[in-house]
């Protein structure tokens, strides 16, 4: 009769039993994931130093990040980097990956292999790498001086209207790729059939892409989107090696106030606030993208 | 995709975990290690580190490179031959690495003996005013530091007992080395130019031009930091505003003001300084470090800069590197120059050997350990006088600090004015020298930290 009842059940009723499986694992979650966010979102709640005992101070932190001039430019930054970490890539890996997979390219694998490969590199070899290339007397500069642009050369990353573009296509450098490659991913998996049955119906290659290729992939574009966009939200180590946030605070962007305060002022409390706030602004942006392209799905 | 009947019903268990992790930490953040109460002079000092039993001393300093790391090695050696009965565990980690991690271990319940803290508020402050660094007045009265060190040096590492007061009440820590920021500059150039070093700051400002004019780079500067032109502003104030009134401000004490007709004065003349293209192209993107180096390859006449870039400099500019102090408004003028010291050893209030931390802070600090200092070409902060040293780069540095200590002209790095001041103050000047604002709006910025800070503490 026992066994009669629980074949009668779906696997995991009743409820309790399921759980009892998942707590191991939710266990280990709540420990490493959950305590730390608890932890952060409780600091945030404190006026602390990070040495002494801290004093309650309610939704003060929270309230500076609105008053702060300086960190409200900070969140606008990490928007405008969102167009060069995700934007742009985005548009350039599409234009790449349609040509790519269209043309049946000879050694494909060694050309995705590097327009991938940005994403390898450390970030923090990537921004020392791209300071020398914006130096004064760098590779940027020497360019433009052998094209007989002198005039346009300067301090990239020293000069207050060029630094935050500056910073921005390094990003566009290291995240096409990724797009690229998630994208052709995409596209080779699309039947080539329905290339065919829009040949047919007279579309051109760029009705072609707009008509079969853009649709198709539009899950590869939710994800593309969701990393990019978190990768540009929570840029820290490029800023932090390549202008500290200067010239002024021209380029400081959420991330690296969190450590700035933190480590750098001992303003533990209001670190953990900007932290709260960023996770919950990338996480209502990628909430907002994915549903966004479920709803295409169905 | 799943079916968003089954999302939402895992929603709340997570929230309730999330909810449980936060009930689980509902004290105060800081509460479970509550400080030791600074405890006041130990009552009775042993000197005789001989005598103290095994011991293991756990050391955290930042002299990972060249000579710093060299003479760091050779004194603790010594010091484990004199006495075998101390064990040294030396944790070793750059400026940044140790900066950042300092304020966790010495939170927790264990911390190291003996750490390299930063002078500032927002370190060595910080970590005094939650009582975590031990007073060591009653050693310095019984190893006779105070005969050691110039007054000018030691109040860079003191405090009040409730650290709102920098600069005076307590001694917190013993630097091994000093630093002072001057004028480097390239005497093969100076000589092609028809020019000698300069006696006066006019001098300095005329052979500024001269370089200029003949298509040289007359100072070479890299601003894309933040922080190099604190050090180019500092030495510009020094010929306008007294030295008392700059020291008042570094340390943050209430009444100073930077809205002054001298400081003005000042970052007018650093603003002079762009217009008249005396600094590289694009000098606000261009890192320290290469712009020290170019200097070092030969492009640039004046580099002002800190001493410790001597032993790279002189590698690489050999006999043709000459360092003075800032000449002053006249040549006979009483020397005044940005400058200070390297971290200071501290000793921490839960070592439980605060005797023996003592007894290994003297022996890095004495007499014989300025010499082992020099020969690892470090500049030693104390008997700096007493050392000899060929001449050269090495001696104009070793006389530009003894004269500058013993006339008590050694200003204070205005970073040190409020906790956030490095920040204020690197971002302004960036936006001096771009030009972005005025100097009254510069000052105004600088005031307004000031302000804040001084009327709050």
């Amino acid at each position: 009769m026992a066994r009669g009842r629980a074949a009668g059940r779906p696997p995991g009723e009743p409820r309790r039993v399921a759980y009892l499986y998942l707590l191991p694992a939710l266990v280990v979650y709540a420990a490493f994931l959950l305590f730390p966010i608890g932890r952060a979102v409780q600091f945030s709640l404190y006026d602390w130093d990070g040495l002494s005992v801290g004093r309650w101070a309610g939704l003060d932190n929270y309230a500076a990040i609105i008053a702060d001039e300086g960190l409200r430019d900070a969140f606008g930054h990490a928007l405008v980097l969102v167009v060069f970490y995700a934007l742009i890539p985005l548009a350039v890996g599409l234009a790449l990956a349609a040509v790519l997979n269209h043309a049946k390219v000879r050694g494909l694998g060694f050309f995705r292999t590097v327009v991938f490969l940005p994403q390898v590199v450390a970030m923090v070899v990537v921004a020392v790498a791209w300071r020398r290339v914006y130096a004064p007397d760098g590779t940027l500069n020497a360019l433009l001086g052998a094209l007989g642009l002198e005039s346009l050369t300067r301090g990239w990353l020293g000069d207050y209207a060029f630094a935050l573009p500056a910073v921005g296509v390094v990003g566009t450098w290291v995240e096409t790729g990724l797009v690229t490659v998630l994208l052709l991913a995409g596209m080779s998996r699309v039947p080539p059939d329905l290339y065919e049955a829009a040949r047919l119906d007279g579309a051109g290659a760029v009705r072609e892409f707009f008509a079969v290729t853009l649709p198709s992939v539009r899950g590869e574009i939710a994800v593309a989107l969701t990393l990019t966009v978190i990768a540009a939200l929570r840029t820290f180590d490029l800023v932090y090696v390549t202008t500290r946030g200067g010239p002024g605070t021209s380029t400081t962007v959420p991330s690296y106030e969190v450590y700035h305060r933190a480590f750098g002022l001992g303003q533990v409390g209001s670190a953990a606030a900007v932290g709260v706030t960023l996770a919950l602004l990338i996480f209502v942006i990628s909430f907002g993208i994915n549903r966004f392209a479920d709803r295409g799905l169905t | 995709m799943t079916p968003s009947t089954r999302r939402s019903g895992r929603t709340p268990a997570i929230a309730l975990l999330a909810a449980a992790a936060l009930a689980l930490t509902a004290c105060a953040p800081g509460s479970s290690a509550p400080p030791a109460p600074p405890s006041q002079a130990p009552s009775a000092v042993r000197t005789d580190a001989a005598a103290l039993g095994d011991v293991t001393l756990t050391v955290w300093d930042q002299e990972v490179r060249g000579g710093q790391a060299a003479q760091m090695k050779q004194l603790n050696d010594a010091f484990q031959a004199k006495y075998p009965n101390i064990k040294l565990n030396r944790v070793s980690r750059s400026f940044d690495d140790l900066n950042t991690t300092l304020r966790l271990a010495l939170s927790g319940n264990e911390p190291p003996d003996v750490v390299e803290a930063n002078n500032g508020r927002s370190s060595m402050g910080a970590f005094v005013k939650a009582g975590q660094l031990l007073p060591l007045d009653a050693y310095a009265d019984a190893y006779g530091w105070k005969r050691r060190y110039p007054e000018s040096v030691l109040r860079y590492s003191r405090y009040s007992a409730d650290g709102k007061l920098f600069g005076e009440g307590n001694l917190y820590g013993l630097p091994q080395v000093g630093e002072v920021v001057g004028v480097f500059y390239n005497k093969a150039k100076l000589g092609k130019l028809g020019l000698r070093p300069p006696a006066t700051w006019a001098d300095f400002e005329t052979a500024l031009g001269t370089a200029k004019t003949a298509g040289e780079v007359p100072l070479q500067l890299g601003n894309l930091d933040k922080w190099p032109a604190i050090h180019v502003f500092g030495t510009v104030q020094g010929r306008h505003v007294p030295a008392d009134q700059i020291s008042a401000l570094a340390f943050g004490r209430k009444g100073a003001s930077w809205t002054t007709p001298e400081n003005t004065a000042a970052a007018e003349q650093l603003v002079g300084w762009v217009d008249k293209g005396y600094f590289g192209k694009g000098f606000n993107g261009q890192g320290y470090d290469p712009a020290w180096q170019a200097f070092g390859k030969g492009e640039g006449v004046f580099l002002i800069a800190g001493t410790w870039l001597l032993a790279d400099l002189e590698k690489a500019l050999g006999d043709d590197l000459g360092f003075m102090l800032p000449p002053g408004v006249s040549a006979g003028a009483a020397p005044v120059a940005t400058g200070g010291t390297g971290l200071p050893f501290a000793i921490t209030a839960k070592s439980p050997h605060p005797d023996a931390a003592a007894a290994y802070v003297d022996f890095i600090t004495s007499a014989d350990a300025m010499k082992v200092l020099t020969s690892t070409g470090n500049l030693p902060v104390a008997e700096t006088g007493q050392q000899s040293v060929q001449a050269g780069p090495q001696q104009d540095v070793f006389t530009a600090f003894g004269t500058v200590t013993g006339k008590d002209g050694l200003v204070p790095y205005l970073d040190y004015a409020t906790p956030t001041f490095a920040d204020t103050l690197g971002a302004a000047l960036q936006d001096l020298l771009a030009k972005k604002v005025t100097p009254q709006e510069f000052l105004a910025t600088l005031e307004k930290d000031y302000k804040t800070f001084t009327e709050s503490n």
